[in-house]
């Protein structure tokens, strides 16, 4: 019988299951097990951290060793969210040092973070081991530097694509003598020269050093330095790739790249010049990721490095890469899982680069295994797509972005919805899909029909009425992002799925057709829900119901309003609402 | 709560079943959102007494008023903020200079970068320029614009009398030519991969993503081949 089963054997079996979502289901089995399993948790993901508050967090999970918290909408990524709108992780750090004094790994995506709550972190947790940064802003290398200087246990330090002011290469010399512990550094987001003598020292003293990430004003002279010290490395993130003509810079490199047989991951190559390219030809069989996508090299060149390369899993590049080096990687790299190609120029089609939807539909083709696609292009066809969708049935994640907004196909000029309806249908276990090119409400409907595993949707200048939302919000059973700009949507499909919404983290819809009004009526019918509304212009009247919003980001919540809106954003007076 | 909620929908939104239609050829009653309005204060009357919430600001939002900020981002010439969705730091990586990415914070607003200099030499001219790319949209305005900043000081290197003042700059000979390449002088510049090319021959756009300088050189040294750095093959015309 299970319930005669002691605490302790319980909270035994419950260690082996560290995935979140399992550890929900445990948790609501029963009482007891709802008890034994808050005690034990040791690792939270709150994908939201405005759904729920520090102090709720701490009341019901309090051992826990882990946080890793997301703040800024995504689309904060490309601007459309303003300053000021939030994420500050102050209120959790300073909850947290005070409860959580085991606390060893904090994760923090799109947050803002001040160089007083590094301080504080840095002081608060004895055996902190991991900080992660990821897309955060707010703070500066005197952060930095109190987190070397104090954190003697820290294993990973990683301010992946993190906007840092950068006061002083010098952070990096306040690691203490007796700091042995890093295994991973990323600071490729640095702008400026770190101090060289402190990051040698540091590495020098790092024997477990797995993972480097260097900034791009670390000189590839000093590089071969680098990596003599630490030849067990096995991710590595070059700074900038060229200088000069230097045959003793290539030879030291070549030598040193020779001497790295863990190496699985290359990153790094701004400013890459081609003659350097062959240092690092000798760990290509083993590299599982590469990521090229900082690199303006030509497809020939690139073609090379992938042609060296058959057990890559993971490649991230430039549309340099045209279609002739992507029918390279279908022959030649079997093990591909994902592909990111970015695009070289932003707006107009570079005459020179001769990146199509065939590229695409040859990595589909040719790598099996393919199963997370991110693709900017310029044209698009609806018989590519559908070869795609039966070349990858395997696809979870599809995000392609067609750069010039309402692109039709480019063989018939008719919509792209047949296309991206050939990719829903037949990748059944798509969990993440963006879509773009010229798409009516009909896409829309097939998204709502077949989509049932999607659990994130972007929407950008698509569809022609409310009908398209509608078909999303009550086909897509597991959608839990949905993020929508420029797109006729408007207050009909959202007050006819208001439900829908509390079973999802969060939604966000800007310059489309949703009225204050059916703001109002969605918070008050709705009061586990944040209803957000940005104006940012100022030119918002809210008495007038049929005035159109700029920006609505919607989330459940059980914190209730926020206490830390700027003055640009709308919501319903909570004190003066309809108690049901 | 399912059940309670979707009362309240059933009853708020008749005219949502009249866009399902049951054939499956839809269509759309365009007049729908305008309904909006007069369903919504049936809608009010069931609810509750009409007017007792308020959609207001918090305390801190009062006397809110637009920052200035704002204004000046309405202002710059768009290509739509935030399109396509590819992150800043991502942005220019082919027009870069070999230097680090700045040390402050930039606030990127729209997809365009602020302010992109380059330097600008003059053949006969030491001290060169900075002209900032993204203040034109065309090679016209470029090439005035590389007129006026030279203008003046060739005619200084060639006025033997000294003593020029400064000023009134139109009466000095304008640099012609640059325009259609039959002049005196010749706008060149050196691209991403190092190459010295002709200003004129791609899009605007394109030749922004690629250029790192510019030189104005004099026409006939076009049809030489001459030594212009470490890595130059030839002159490409």
């Amino acid at each position: 019988m299970v319930y005669s089963l002691p605490e302790e054997v319980l909270e035994h079996v419950f260690s082996f299951i560290t995935s979140d979502k399992d550890r929900n289901v445990v948790s609501v089995v029963c009482k007891s097990w709802y008890e034994i399993e808050r005690w034990c948790r040791r690792k939270v993901f709150i994908g939201n951290c405005y759904a729920v508050s520090p102090a709720i967090m701490i009341r019901r999970f309090p051992e826990v060793r882990s946080v890793e918290l997301k703040g800024k909408p995504h689309f904060a990524d490309f601007n459309l969210v303003p300053e000021g709108w939030g994420g500050y992780a102050c209120s959790w750090i300073d909850e947290m040092s005070r409860s959580y004094p085991w606390l060893e790994e904090i994760r923090l995506k799109r947050m803002v973070i001040t160089d007083e709550s590094l301080e504080l972190i840095s002081t608060s947790f004895k055996n902190f081991r991991v900080l992660v940064l990821s897309s955060c802003e707010g703070f500066s290398t005197d952060g930095l530097s109190a987190i070397a200087a104090n954190c003697r246990n820290l294993r990973e330090l990683d301010l992946q694509e993190s906007e840092v002011m950068d006061l002083s290469g010098h952070w990096l010399s306040h690691f203490p003598d007796t700091f042995t512990s890093l295994e991973s550094l990323n600071m490729s987001c640095l702008g400026s020269e770190v101090s060289f003598s402190a990051l040698e020292r540091l590495v020098a003293m790092s024997p477990n050093l797995k993972t480097l990430r260097l900034n791009r004003a670390v000189p590839l002279g000093k590089l071969s330095t680098l990596l003599q010290q630490a030849p067990q490395l096995v991710e590595l993130g070059t700074g900038a790739y060229s200088s000069g003509i230097r045959s003793d810079v290539y030879s030291a490199l070549s030598k040193a790249f020779l001497g790295c047989k863990e190496l699985k991951g290359l990153s790094g190559f701004w400013d890459v010049d081609p003659s350097y390219l062959p240092a690092f030809f000798s760990v290509c069989s083993r590299l599982t990721t590469l990521n090229l996508s900082y690199a303006t090299i030509r497809s020939p060149d690139i073609t090379k490095v992938i042609n060296l390369c058959p057990n890559l899993q993971r490649l991230l590049v430039l549309d340099h890469i045209e279609d002739s080096g992507l029918n390279a990687l279908a022959l030649s790299c079997k093990n591909l899982q994902e592909l990111r190609v970015f695009p070289s120029d932003m707006y107009v089609a570079d005459a020179n680069v001769t990146l199509t939807e065939q590229g695409l539909v040859s990595v589909t083709q040719g790598c099996p295994k393919l199963q997370s696609v991110l693709y900017f292009c310029h044209q698009m066809s609806n018989s590519a797509l559908i070869t795609i969708a039966k070349n990858r049935p395997n696809l979870t994640c599809f995000r392609l972005c067609i750069i010039e907004p309402r692109t039709p196909d480019y063989l018939t000029h008719e919509p792209l919805d047949i296309g991206f309806g050939a990719i829903v249908k037949h990748c059944k276990n798509l969990s993440r899909l963006s879509l773009s090119g010229l798409l009516t409400d009909r896409v829309f409907e097939y998204i709502g029909t077949h989509a049932k595993k999607l659990d994130m949707l972007s929407i950008a200048f698509a569809g022609d009425s409310d009908l398209g939302l509608h078909h999303v919000l009550s086909g897509c059973e597991s959608l839990k992002k949905l993020e929508i700009r420029d797109c006729p949507f408007g207050d009909t499909a959202l007050l006819a799925n208001v439900a829908k919404l509390a079973t999802m983290r969060s939604l966000w819809m800007s310059s489309c057709a949703v009225s204050i009004g059916a703001c109002k009526i969605l918070s008050r019918k709705m009061p586990m829900l944040n209803v957000e509304v940005i104006d940012e212009n100022g030119t918002l009247n809210p008495k007038l119901d049929n005035c159109l919003v700029e920006k609505l980001y919607v989330y459940r919540t059980v914190a209730g309003p926020r206490s830390d809106m700027p003055g640009y954003i709308w919501t319903m007076d909570r004190d003066s609402a309809n108690k049901i | 709560m399912e059940g309670g909620y979707s009362r309240v929908v059933e009853d708020v939104h008749p005219q949502l079943l009249d866009l399902i239609p049951n054939e499956r050829n839809w269509f759309v009653k365009k007049d729908n959102n305008n309904n909006i309005e007069g369903d919504e204060k049936k809608l009010e009357l069931r609810l509750g007494p009409p007017g007792v919430e308020d959609w207001s600001l918090s305390n801190a939002h009062k006397n809110y008023k637009s920052p200035q900020k704002a204004a000046q981002k309405r202002s710059a010439p768009a290509p739509v903020v935030g399109w396509p969705p590819v992150r800043s730091f991502r942005k220019n990586i082919a027009s870069s200079s070999s230097k680090p990415a700045p040390a402050k914070k930039e606030k990127m607003v729209d997809s365009c970068q602020k302010g992109f200099f380059v330097k600008i030499n003059m053949i006969g001219v030491p001290i060169g320029r900075k002209v900032d790319l993204n203040a034109y949209d065309s090679y016209e305005k470029l090439f005035v614009a590389v007129d006026q900043l030279f203008r003046g000081l060739l005619a200084a290197q060639n006025d033997t009398s000294g003593g020029r003042v400064n000023g009134n700059h139109e009466h000095d000979k304008a640099i012609t030519g640059l325009l259609h390449g039959n002049g005196e002088y010749s706008l060149v510049y050196e691209d991403n991969e190092g190459d010295r090319m002709l200003v004129g021959d791609v899009p605007w756009h394109m030749f922004v993503s690629s250029v790192k300088r510019l030189r104005v050189i004099k026409s006939s040294e076009i049809s030489n081949t001459c030594c212009l750095g470490s890595r130059q093959e030839n002159i490409k015309l």
